[in-house]
């Protein structure tokens, strides 16, 4: 508890030393009358002179009145949003899909699932109850080609598809960075670093675009399945980076007991090395996952119809054109419920991690 | 045969040459499909094209550019444009982290709330929404013949923010400001390297004003030249026709990018530095305390530097980050570096040649920061054994 009464004691020296009373009490004044100035015209843009309604538009552009934010685009376009281009009479489904994934999502953090078996038959069980709701084509659900897909489904399917694969290929990738085999570590660090200091956008463009000129025919598949994989290639080198550094934070007595011991490899990680690298790489692999999910947003550059291009589309006709920022507001607090949760996630793994060290 | 492999060692070999191989061969197969690909539709491989004319118009450079100009040269343009947002947005960016990080860590429960909620608001949106949001704001501006100027001098409208400038062409600003550059670069070094700790203060201060003063004239001649005969030195903006003419238009895909990108990093850079700050031991400023330094002091010249010191490492990751992230300027419409060369690549064909450039082009750049900001963290890292 060494760190905890340090840094507690620091706060009430900087408290101390930083802001002499009187100007602290006027600091406190400006800054309370700033914030409430903000929160006053917040309010009153976001819900006093507001307009609701779908069908309420001619008052939003109404010249004689004042009016605040026009969430008429909001409920007249939601569907576009949330959905994208997937069949009207079948949203539905794409809704349950994405419940289906956050309650998956929500489930991870049950301590019944924090074994790499529960955990993944859970990810796996889910995410196939997703595919099939949303592809269709059997229990008589009418097909939907993943062209069709769009809006939040679409945003869900590229982060799990790639927290799903990336997470093994994450594992490999840092264990035959430390692996003993000089070549093998040596090749190995260069592709990871490589990989990790391009940008990401670089990297989509890459496989989206490029790819089909440096593959043969019969392996070019779908345009969204190789942004996909450029994607969980990106997440994988630097997600093995993060387990790579959990590893090495361990005590190096730990694998020198299990060799002795005599030990396979396979026994010795799977057992003893990993699961503690794992259960201390947890914050900043819950802190990669909030940017993965973030950077999901980049494939509507590359022309894929996520959340945020449906948000564009939604704004983007003559009847609608002046409501951009509600449509950016309505997505951004969408993004920030999600990511915000994921994070307060990783910062309670954080304080749990460090009361259970000391 | 198999009795090779019962060796450990031979079969360490063995694993090791698989393994380059299946990466070399990865490769090999990757260079052997394109060139059969791109054989099949006419193209042929090479960097010949750099030498021809582009055909494309970029919207924004700092030096001149024609369409009839060669693609190595929009690609330079396409760096320069880069390196110009990414420096300017991350300069913004640290200040307001440092300013958000003292917020939070300090006693006054506005300025924590303030900054925290800051934090939160600005770090859990994606970057590429918030860009959006901050361009169509500022293409809703109003229209140029509908603004009405602040001090007759800048316009904010929505073609762009336009404020007055010089009558100097651009290549001898672009050359002034480089000599600048490098004249603070050798000074900086020249001050802080090791290599000159013996030159004793006297003489080294001569040299140092001496530099100072060769740079300057170097640069003010080289704007002299440049100013275009027959013109006023300063150029207000006026209107003229339905737009603004003269002086410095800031377009607003470039405001947009500086604006979002030092928001979002402004925010993680917040939590760096207030990691740091609290990173500083108490003992340092009860210390600070005893001597008698008063409050501005003891934050401004035992904290903050403490503090940073101890982050710097971390700040190298996240200015990397940053500048990679300044890519998604494409989005808007931005003439960066990616963008230049996804539209060559629409205009030349040369795929496989223009993508090596844009990886070598940032591994380039990402090298460079990660070595300057080493070596800096190695000039001011702490010496020898610290006792807490």
């Amino acid at each position: 508890m060494k760190n905890l009464s340090q840094s507690l004691s620091l706060i009430d020296l900087i408290r101390k030393k930083i802001l002499v009373s009187k100007i602290n009490t006027l600091v406190t004044l400006i800054f309370a009358a700033l914030t409430l100035w903000i929160l006053y015209l917040l309010v009153n843009w976001a819900f006093i002179d507001a307009v609701f309604g779908a069908n309420n538009r001619s008052l939003c552009l109404d010249p004689t009145i004042e009016t605040g934010a026009c969430w008429s685009v909001i409920a007249a376009r939601w569907r576009l949003i949330l959905f994208g281009l997937y069949p009207f009479e079948e949203q539905w489904r794409a809704a349950i899909a994405c419940f289906v994934i956050i309650l998956v999502a929500g489930l991870s953090t049950l301590s019944y699932f924090l074994s790499a078996k529960n955990l993944s038959l859970l990810w796996l069980g889910g995410f196939s109850l997703f595919y099939t709701l949303m592809r269709g084509g059997i229990f008589g659900l009418t097909p939907v080609k993943e062209l069709m897909w769009g809006g939040l489904p679409l945003t869900t399917f590229i982060f799990s598809m790639v927290i799903i694969t990336g997470m093994p290929l994450a594992v490999l990738f840092a264990l035959l960075r430390r692996s003993e085999l000089p070549w093998i570590s040596r090749s190995m660090g260069l592709v990871i670093d490589t990989i990790r200091s391009l940008p990401l956008l670089a990297i989509l463009f890459t496989f989206a675009i490029v790819l089909p000129f440096v593959l043969p025919g019969w392996l070019i598949g779908d345009k969204l399945y190789r942004v996909i994989i450029g994607f969980t290639l990106f997440f994988a080198c630097y997600q093995a980076e993060i387990i790579r550094g959990g590893i090495q934070s361990l005590p190096g007595s730990q694998e020198e007991a299990a060799k002795a011991l005599g030990i396979s490899y396979w026994h010795r990680m799977s057992r003893i090395v990993l699961p503690q690298a794992f259960q201390r790489a947890m914050p900043p692999t819950v802190n990669q996952f909030v940017i993965t999910f973030k950077e999901t947003t980049l494939v509507s550059i590359i022309g894929f119809f996520d959340l945020l291009s449906s948000a564009n589309a939604a704004y983007g006709t003559a009847l609608w054109s002046f409501a951009h920022i509600e449509v950016y507001v309505f997505v951004a607090a969408i993004f920030f419920v999600f990511v915000f949760t994921l994070s307060r996630y990783g910062a309670y793994l954080e304080n749990r991690l460090n009361v259970t060290k000391h | 045969m198999f009795s090779l492999f019962k060796s450990r060692k031979n079969r360490n070999k063995a694993l090791q040459i698989g393994f380059v191989g299946f990466l070399i061969l990865i490769v090999i197969a990757f260079i052997l499909t394109a060139r059969s690909n791109l054989e099949s539709q006419g193209l042929t491989s090479g960097f010949d094209f750099l030498d021809r004319a582009t055909g494309i118009g970029l919207n924004f450079s700092l030096i001149p550019y024609k369409s009839s100009d060669t693609y190595s040269r929009a690609l330079l343009i396409g760096i320069l444009n880069s390196i110009f947002v990414g420096a300017i947005s991350l300069t913004f960016a640290t200040f307001i982290g440092i300013v958000v990080g003292v917020m939070r860590t300090s006693r006054n429960t506005m300025a924590k709330l303030i900054g925290t909620t800051y934090v939160e608001v600005f770090r859990n949106i994606p970057l590429l929404l918030q860009l959006f949001f901050w361009y169509a704001i500022l293409i809703s501006l109003p229209r140029p013949t509908k603004t009405t100027g602040i001090f007759d001098m800048f316009f904010l409208t929505g073609r762009g923010i336009f404020t007055p400038g010089l009558n100097i062409s651009g290549n001898f600003v672009f050359f002034a400001i480089m000599v600048m550059i490098a004249t603070s670069g050798f000074v900086l070094w020249f001050n802080y390297s090791r290599r000159f700790l013996k030159f004793d203060e006297i003489k080294k201060f001569k040299i140092k004003r001496i530099v100072w003063i060769v740079g300057l004239i170097i640069s003010i001649v080289l704007l002299t030249i440049g100013r275009i005969p027959g013109t006023e030195l300063i150029n207000i903006p006026y209107l003229k026709g339905l737009n603004y003419r003269g002086g410095i238009c800031i377009t607003p895909e470039l405001m947009a990018c500086i604006v979002a990108i030092s928001i979002y990093g402004g925010a993680y850079i917040g939590e760096i530095i207030r990691a740091g700050i609290n990173s500083v031991s108490f003992i340092q400023s009860e210390a600070a305390h005893a001597l008698g330094l008063s409050n501005w002091h003891k934050f401004s010249r035992i904290i903050l530097p403490l503090a940073i010191r101890a982050v710097m490492p971390t700040m190298i990751n996240q200015y990397i980050w940053l500048f990679k992230a300044t890519t998604i300027g494409i989005a808007i419409g931005f003439v960066d570096f990616f963008m230049v060369v996804s539209t060559s690549i629409n205009g030349s064909g040369q795929t496989l040649e223009l993508i090596g450039i844009l990886m070598g082009g940032f591994l380039m750049i990402n090298y460079l920061i990660a070595w300057t900001l080493n070596r800096v963290n190695n000039l001011i890292k702490l010496k020898g054994i610290q006792v807490n």
